[in-house]
């Protein structure tokens, strides 16, 4: 166990993930993160500086639609399927913040 | 950067403002960004989404060429490089957000380094003008419609996934006045490239506004603030000059401002701190791996340039040059801005005073629904009023009547009682025309019917001409035949 | 009876598609609360589809080529108004408005669709006892894991309760579970087969792929699912080559290489040593006798006429880091939606931030949260470059050394999984341990090359192992082509216990 990842470090990636966990489970997902983090240091060690990254493995480009309108889904079967639903839309508790 | 129409002398002594704005501009496109659900304001909640825009499990976006085009137009309008671009995820939570991450483009998006020239000639340099998607729309229920005292939200997805260019400028604007002229200007580019309708009350247009302050002649860059809500041309004026003049006291005091987002408050006419955010700004962004790459052909890019319309600070070149300076750089302005330019400089190509033309549209002809005014139509009104067949006043009441489609303006002005040219003076330049045109005159006189009814129409149009416009046709008709009957 | 020959038998009138529904049927009720491969047996369904075959026979139309052949679909391919979990308390329950490509691809040909199959949650896992609805088990012993994340859908085929069934495979999720049940998985060149409508784990690695029991079969299915989708934008729009005409033409003259590193490193059979030099280094954990019929199956194939020789592709034991750390990354983002607004799980709390928290925290399972922690970590400010930027550019690596050894080699052999079908729990509390499970199949992952693993003897427990057959971007007739010498070769051809 190489304490790669700190509890602290943890609980904030755990907040930006919106999860919650104990400070036990903090602390034992911080080592299991730290050998998994610990096994990728061949990749880390890697001096791969002239090599591009490859997001995909096949080099498509200009994927694109056309624009025309198709059918959009019945709002009866969208909703059925939401755990809180008014007036049409979905409810949810009061928001805080405000969208970034 | 030339000249001083920007610098306004709100802040105390040496102090300088600095503002970067950001705008985001809805596309009008018939479809959303990635799926086939219609962009469309003002329907049913929750009617125009499929898996894609509601971000369903397993569901895949696929990019609205018609968007990409429109960026695109948009770009090179703005004078910007277009590039190859990619996709990435802006990862953050919020309920209007229905994937949790917002499809935009980070480091590498379709536009970039451009310049808007604003009408006073200051240029604002454009850092990058990028596509992206929008949220949905919230409704904060009760608590009076303030968001942290409301007892639950509503959220409709109709308006997620609808296309967006958001325009980031260079911190280079001096004031408010050209924070303002720079939003129209913008404004009558998107319009003349046709890619939104822009309009900032609908919220198809909206505008943040980065602010700080320096000491004049410093080129340092201090603490921003970054300013929403702004929701007007008013709005957006208001507040670069109050929250300039708070950083100046914050300085001056020897405090400095916080890094934050505020609101602009318009019944109290101050901007807020915003609530803090729910995390902190680490949108791990990564290149979408849904999506492909967009690698624009220089075939692609020159047939855009092809098709651009002439833009607003071209045709305002343009009309002060058919105007041979009587027209005035305000008049220009609003001309091009609202799009009347054209009318102006075919009237002025058909004889009209190019200063009174220009001022009669500028001050005095609806700014929409002015389709029936015709060239020939504006052009003879101004000559009824340089000519003084017609006041200033009842020059503007003819017009605002051909506006509504009523014809003519020496009909309206004959309608209204107003004086038209008639008798002895009328009868002298028929009389003119008539020697002028000695060829057709003989014509008219032995033709047969049809013959007649042609050559009419073209001595009318020489009296007319002669005339400035100011002549009743049925007048000269009248004449052309009582010469015609009378001739030896 | 195989799907093919299920299918021959109702196109030609010697069986009803009702008839073969419910002998399937009747085998799940049987045999299923013991093996636990299905989320939901769609029973009723299942005999509608297959009457709507018979009723179109009779009328004389024409009918697909796997009409009447019963289908199991892994539950995270998305079924219009029939429940699809991921196996995960966070989706129990929801119906999507919408159905996969694929699932509308099979129906189109004719295919009967039995059930949902079992998986790890999310499909994150390598034994489907990462489910929030209990473990699945392997049909050839039912203390031993069935491999995972498609666990249900290859035990289903094993168990002979559908006669083919449809996976996912992200790092190895098809071929590492038909490996430990004796059954054919193939994953496609990506691209070939759409993703609309499967769940995503990680988008960029994910693959729908079949699994049969026999070549054939998987060919078939393939065949059905594959081609362009105009709705899935990395879906490759070049034609198909038919699969089938090739299965019959051997291997004579194929150069096919042994990947040493996949391998272990080490190879035993002294005529394999030295063609190339053999890397020294090599993935962790590789069985003896899993190694024993790789060899076996390389000599096979030169038996055959096929030129075998020992190649080498260093990055491949990079492979499971860069993997981890794109697969989380992509999953941290693509798991970000199932916040309790729109469908699913919700938990209630004050406000909506604190909603989310409740609903993710109480939705997902241990190994989904652990990911979603990697993942978050990786692509975090200051760690982009170090993680997830590094683990990009050896995906650039791994694909120039595959493509530099294709130009010697036409195809490419190494075991699937590195050791036979394990207890279950033996490695559930070992993360590490469970990931290496994957070494052999990872990098056709990463390349996004098409792979298929064949059932070629048993090891040393009596347990089917697997050989997997790589090949370069779209060359699925050739890797089909030599599994199919392989299955004429393999002692036992993993037919159901
Ligand atoms: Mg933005
Ligand atoms: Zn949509």
């Amino acid at each position: 166990m190489s304490g790669r990842i700190t509890r602290d470090e943890a609980a904030h990636v755990a907040r930006l993930a919106r999860l919650r966990f104990s400070d036990e489970e903090l602390d034992e997902l911080a080592a299991q993160l730290s050998a998994v983090l610990d096994h990728a240091a061949d990749v880390e060690a890697l001096d791969v500086t002239d090599i591009a990254p490859t997001s995909h493995p096949h080099p498509l480009v200009n994927v694109t639609r056309a624009d025309e309108v198709r059918p959009s889904l019945d709002r009866d079967e969208v909703l059925a399927q939401a755990p809180s639903v008014d007036d049409g839309q979905f409810r949810v508790p009061p928001i805080l913040g405000e969208a970034p | 950067m030339s000249g001083a129409p920007g610098r306004e002398a709100a802040l105390g002594d040496g102090w300088e403002l600095v503002v970067g704005l950001e705008v985001h501009v809805e596309l009008s496109t018939a479809t959303k960004l990635f799926c086939g659900c219609a962009n469309r304001f003002g329907d049913e909640p929750n009617t125009n989404v499929c898996p894609v825009c509601l971000g369903l499990p397993g569901s895949l976006p696929v990019v609205n060429a018609a968007a990409v085009d429109f960026a695109m137009r948009l770009g090179r309008a703005l004078g910007c490089e277009a590039r190859g671009a990619v996709f990435a995820r802006k990862n953050y939570f919020y309920p209007d957000m229905p994937k949790a991450y917002q499809i935009s483009q980070y480091d590498q998006p379709t536009n970039t380094d451009g310049r808007l020239e604003l009408p006073g000639g200051h240029t604002v340099g454009i850092e990058r003008a990028h596509i992206e998607e929008d949220t949905g729309k919230t409704t904060h229920i009760g608590g009076g419609g303030r968001i942290h005292d409301a007892d639950y939200a509503l959220v409709d997805y109709n308006r997620a996934g609808v296309p967006l260019v958001e325009i980031v400028s260079r911190p280079d604007i001096r004031g408010a006045e050209q924070a303002r002229a720079y939003v129209r200007e913008l404004r009558a580019i998107l319009l003349a490239v046709g890619v939104s309708d822009a309009r900032m009350e609908e919220g198809s247009m909206r505008v943040d506004a980065n602010v700080s302050v320096r000491p004049a002649g410093s080129d340092e860059l201090r603490t921003r603030c970054e300013i929403k809500n702004l929701s007007s041309l008013r709005a957006l004026g208001r507040a670069i000059v109050y929250e300039a003049q708070r950083h100046v006291d914050l300085w001056s005091g020897g405090e400095r401002p916080r890094q934050e987002t505020r609101h602009w408050d318009e019944a109290n006419g101050r901007t807020t701190p915003g609530r803090s955010k729910e995390d902190a700004d680490d949108y791990r962004y990564f290149q979408d791996p849904d999506l492909v790459p967009l690698a624009p052909a220089a075939e692609t890019v020159a047939a855009i340039d092809a098709a651009l319309p002439p833009l607003p600070a071209a045709r305002r070149a343009d009309l002060a040059a058919d105007g041979g300076g009587a027209v005035s750089a305000e008049d220009a302005a609003l001309l091009v801005e609202r799009g009347q330019d054209g009318l102006v400089r075919a009237a002025i190509a058909a004889g009209a005073d190019p200063g009174v033309a220009a001022t009669r549209v500028a001050n005095d002809l609806a700014v929409e629904d002015w389709a029936p005014v015709t060239p020939e139509g504006l052009a003879a009104l101004v000559a009824m009023e340089t000519s003084g067949r017609l006041t200033a006043t009842q020059s503007k009441q003819v017009l605002a009547e051909m506006a509504e489609g009523g014809g003519f303006p020496d009909a309206i002005a004959e309608r209204r009682g107003f004086q038209a040219m008639a008798g002895d003076d009328l009868a002298a330049v028929v009389d003119q025309v008539i020697s002028e045109n000695a060829e057709a005159w003989s014509r008219f006189c032995a033709g047969d019917e049809a013959e007649r009814k042609k050559l009419a129409g073209f001595l009318t149009g020489q009296v007319m001409r002669a005339t400035r416009g100011q002549a009743d046709g049925a007048a000269v008709n009248r004449l052309l035949a009582a010469r015609a009957r009378s001739r030896p | 009876m195989t799907a093919l020959g299920v299918a021959a038998a109702v196109a030609a009138g010697e069986r009803t598609a009702r008839s073969v529904a419910e002998d399937y049927l009747d085998r799940i009720s049987a045999g299923d609360g013991e093996i636990g491969a299905f989320n939901l047996v769609l029973a009723d369904e299942a005999l509608a589809d297959a009457d709507r075959v018979d009723a179109a026979l009779g009328r004389g139309e024409p009918v697909g080529p796997l009409a009447g052949v019963p289908v199991a679909l892994k539950d995270n391919l998305c079924t219009r108004g029939i429940p699809t979990t991921c196996s995960s308390r966070m989706l129990e329950g929801w119906r999507p408005p919408y159905s996969a490509t694929v699932v509308e691809r099979l129906r189109a040909a004719g295919a009967v669709i039995v059930g949902k199959t079992n998986l790890d949650e999310f499909a994150m896992g390598s034994s489907t006892e990462n489910s929030a609805f209990g473990p699945t088990r392997n049909p050839h012993d039912t203390s031993r894991v069935p491999g995972g994340s498609s666990g249900g859908s290859a035990a289903a085929v094993a168990a002979g309760f559908a006669a083919l069934a449809l996976g996912s495979d992200t790092g190895g999720s098809i071929r590492q579970p038909a490996a430990l049940c004796g059954v054919v998985g193939m994953k496609p060149t990506y691209g070939r087969v759409s993703r609309y409508g499967l769940i995503a784990f990680a988008s960029s690695l994910d693959h729908i792929g079949p699994f049969g029991a026999t070549v054939a079969d998987a060919a078939a299915c393939y065949e059905a699912i594959a081609g362009h989708d105009p709705l899935d934008s990395t879906s490759i729009d070049l034609p198909l080559e038919p699969i089938d005409g090739a299965l019959a033409d051997g291997v004579e003259g194929l150069r096919v290489g042994v990947v040493a590193e996949l391998c272990g490193g080490r190879l035993q059979a002294a005529h394999l040593v030295g063609t190339d030099a053999p890397a020294a280094s090599g993935v962790e954990g590789v069985a003896d006798d899993v190694l024993a019929r790789v060899q076996d199956a390389a000599e096979a194939l030169e038996q055959a006429g096929a030129e075998v020789r020992t190649v080498s592709v260093p990055s491949a034991v990079l492979g499971l880091s860069a993997y981890y750390l794109i697969t989380s990354a992509e999953a941290s983002s693509n798991l970000a939606r199932y916040d309790g607004v729109r469908y699913g799980l919700r938990v209630e709390a004050a406000n909506a931030a604190e909603m989310n928290v409740n609903t993710r925290t109480a939705g997902f399972g241990t190994e989904a949260k652990r990911r979603i922690i990697l993942g978050t970590y990786a692509l975090s400010a200051g760690y982009y470059d170090a993680f997830y930027g590094k683990a990009l550019r050896v995906r650039t690596l791994m694909l120039q050394e595959f493509a530099a050894v294709y130009e010697d080699v036409d195809v490419l052999l190494c075991p699937t999984a590195p050791t036979t079908a394990f207890e279950l729990g033996a490695k559930i509390a070992d993360p590490m341990l469970m990931y290496l499970n994957d070494v052999c199949t990872i990098p056709s992952d990463l390349t996004g090359h098409p792979a298929i693993s064949v059932p070629f003897g048993r090891g040393d427990d009596g347990l089917p192992v697997g050989v997997q057959v790589m090949g370069p971007a779209l060359s699925e007739r050739l890797i089909f082509r030599v599994a199919a010498a392989l299955e004429r070769a393999a002692p036992g051809n993993g037919s159901a216990p």
